[in-house]
């Protein structure tokens, strides 16, 4: 299913940021959503990511790390709503229940929301699922340490606006 | 959407993972990292590890494609996280001589510093082993064992 991009503005943000983050670049993250209030982003399966090999069930790590993005990415979406400012927010903690496993050969989905924003925290939950976010994987709670805008640099801000064509840390040179 | 599925090499369901047996051999040669071998995962992060007598030390050599954060640049809170839970498994696996692969109940991470581009290390403790479940607890450090990066502890269902 499709949404018309225009209906939730910030997901082309969302999604440059998650490009930011080379572990997502290699985990294929895709933001399908992304508003003031929730981030929607997409795990496609790969074999790469197995658990366990006698099922085939991707391991928990990536679900962890699918959690742990699309909270911090929803962080970043209600404050660029909120403050009209970039704020990159370090992970606190983050707790993760799993209820039944991933089935293999089908994408996951993570859906976060920043539910509270004080002045230091920001505080997130989520939900991973596959057919029906009423059937979900996991369910996580995670709060954000807000830091000042100023220590985002230049670079990632452009990065984060569109302006800036290569991502960070990396040349030009494709490998 | 399901349709372009990949047709590489899909383990089939049929494959029962020998559990005692890949861990009986690991003891026998000494050699645990063949346990990670078994895990697609574990490569993909490129975690490894080795034993110290009683000891068991995980290792997360510094990796480009680990990277979350871009401007420090610091390891992804979620590999930092996959990393200590894969640990925890293997230690079960060892310890506990458990017949299949323990999996994940719950997971509950704390981040004490910034995990920066460089070696990881974690350690783990099993807190209580029941008959169904267990309890680890994971801590994981950079340069200094006493400056800790991240402490965790996860349920796993055994049997």
């Amino acid at each position: 299913m499709k949404v018309n991009p225009d209906f939730f503005p910030l997901t082309q943000m969302a999604q440059r940021f998650v490009d930011q983050l080379a572990q997502c670049r290699r985990l294929g993250l895709t933001v399908l959503e992304a508003s003031e209030h929730h981030v929607l982003i997409e795990l496609p399966y790969s074999t790469e990511l197995i658990g366990y090999p006698d099922t085939g069930v991707i391991h928990g790590g990536v679900i962890t790390t699918l959690m742990d993005t699309a909270c911090g990415s929803a962080v970043v979406s209600a404050i660029f709503q909120k403050y009209q400012s970039l704020e990159i927010s370090p992970t606190l903690d983050l707790r993760v229940d799993y209820m039944k496993p991933a089935q293999p050969h089908k994408s996951v989905y993570g859906f976060a929301e920043c539910y509270k924003l004080s002045s230091n925290i920001a505080f997130t939950r989520a939900i991973a699922y596959q057919d029906s976010i009423d059937d979900p994987i996991a369910h996580a709670v995670g709060s954000f340490m807000r830091i000042s805008p100023e220590m985002v640099g230049d670079a990632f801000r452009q990065a984060l606006m569109g302006e800036a064509v290569p991502p960070l840390g990396e040349t030009n040179e494709l490998k | 959407m399901s349709s372009n599925k990949t047709t590489d090499t899909i383990p089939t369901e049929s494959k029962i993972l020998d559990v005692q047996g890949i861990v009986k051999r690991a003891t026998e040669l000494n050699d645990f990292g063949h346990l990670l071998e078994h895990v697609p995962y574990a490569k993909f992060i490129g975690m490894k590890v080795e034993r110290f007598g009683d000891e068991l030390i995980f290792k997360l050599p510094a990796k480009d494609d680990n990277i979350g954060n871009p401007i420090l640049p610091a390891i992804h809170g979620g590999v930092i996280a996959g990393f200590m839970e894969m640990s925890a498994i293997v230690q079960l696996m060892v310890f506990m001589q458990t017949a299949k692969v323990p999996k994940v109940v719950d997971f509950s991470i704390d981040y004490l510093r910034a995990g920066l581009h460089k070696d990881s290390f974690a350690e783990c403790r099993i807190t209580r082993q029941g008959r169904r479940v267990a309890n680890v607890n994971i801590n994981c450090w950079q340069t200094n064992r006493k400056q800790l990066i991240a402490t965790a502890r996860a349920h796993f269902l055994i049997d």
